[in-house]
């Protein structure tokens, strides 16, 4: 059965169609690129598969489920901005995280913030821009969950940092797990890609596995990127 | 082993010639163990399916192959590790004949070139 899948799926904002009749399904162990340009409905599409936006029309399920406390369960999920407490320390959120998730992996978290040098007692408003970003993938990545939806996982970090978040979902997510990573730097994950998903004005444009793209059309997906989202 | 992508061809495709290099070279020598899947994916920082994707491809080509628990090896061969080299030194002699074409060159005048090249490598400024 599929992890994700999206039906006719539609969400319109007033008079605005953000997701316009969307259709695909995501299998166990992938790691998915929803890749579009800024406004093409990534955002939208995330919220929905984790119940915080509901669809105009169609479907979205989670294992063929209805987003809801079952799917939280299995879902972890990173939204575009910083969702934690800034009066909060890394430990708290540790103590905070294994309360609420019973798939939280507490020892896996401690070592990622061991190995970062990231103090867990400082409150988040005390660490840097990046060190918070930090904190939230670690606390996003030390479930063992079986869909991870990071929204811009590396949007606002560095070029090192960024080495790291590709680094830190390729170490922690187990194989039967998918990850759906939504980003407009493809250059940065293409190579972790196992399939990619083209998202423009609210439709799918493309969908296909990543090494089968670049066999066809002998080129990056960065490159068949630009030539499809061409302004 | 150094890891490095480049824009058309599949990144499994890029990583099987990488490792035949290494085979080749001798970086990584017969019967030597490979490290596991998600070492080396996490290493090249490529999806571990390509990984398996990849070294699946060069164990049906037999430069390597697995014995049930103990890992991945790359073989003993020396007769599949010679044909390796000269499947990859074909495809360097392709690159090279369609870059000289472009430049207009014939075939005497590449002769010449790799001949002087042939000299300053026999007089040892090769640096190897």
């Amino acid at each position: 059965m599929a992890i994700l899948e999206c039906k006719g799926l539609s969400k319109s904002y007033g008079p605005v169609r953000a997701l316009d009749g969307v259709d695909f399904a995501v299998a166990p162990g992938r790691i998915v690129g929803l890749l579009g340009p800024n406004g093409s409905g990534k955002t939208t599409l995330i919220k929905l598969a984790n119940g915080l936006l509901t669809p105009t029309a169609g479907q979205i399920l989670i294992n063929g489920q209805v987003p809801g406390i079952e799917t939280k369960k299995v879902v972890s999920y990173l939204p575009e901005r910083s969702c934690l407490p800034e009066w909060m320390s890394a430990a708290q959120l540790m103590g905070f995280y294994g309360d609420f998730y019973a798939d939280f992996d507490r020892t896996t978290a401690k070592a990622m913030l061991a190995r970062l040098n990231i103090d867990s007692k400082a409150r988040l408003r005390h660490l840097s821009k990046g060190n918070r970003e930090k904190v939230q993938l670690i606390m996003v990545m030390a479930r063992r969950a079986q869909l991870y939806l990071l929204d811009e996982p590396i949007g606002g970090v560095d070029p090192a940092a960024r080495d790291f978040i590709l680094s830190t979902i390729l170490s922690n997510y187990n194989p039967t797990a998918t990850v759906i990573i939504s980003t407009h730097l493809i250059a940065d994950v293409e190579r972790v890609l196992d399939d990619v998903i083209f998202i423009s004005q609210g439709k799918v444009v493309l969908a296909a596995p990543a090494d089968q793209l670049r066999e066809q059309q002998g080129k990056s997906v960065d490159q068949i990127f630009r030539e499809v989202f061409r302004c | 082993m150094e890891w490095r992508f480049e824009g058309g061809a599949p990144i499994y495709a890029q990583i099987v010639d990488a490792v035949k290099l290494a085979i080749v070279s001798g970086e990584l020598p017969p019967g030597a163990r490979l490290q596991g899947v998600r070492e080396l994916a996490l290493e090249a920082g490529v999806n571990p399916n390509t990984m398996q994707r990849a070294l699946s491809e060069l164990e049906r080509q037999g430069l390597l192959y697995t014995l049930r628990t103990a890992g991945r090896y790359v073989t003993g061969d020396e007769a599949v590790i010679r044909a390796a080299r000269r499947e990859l030194a074909g495809g360097y002699v392709d690159a090279f004949l369609t870059a000289m074409e472009r430049l207009g060159m014939e075939k005497s005048d590449m002769i010449k070139l790799l001949e002087a090249d042939t000299r300053r490598y026999e007089h040892g400024n090769f640096g190897v």
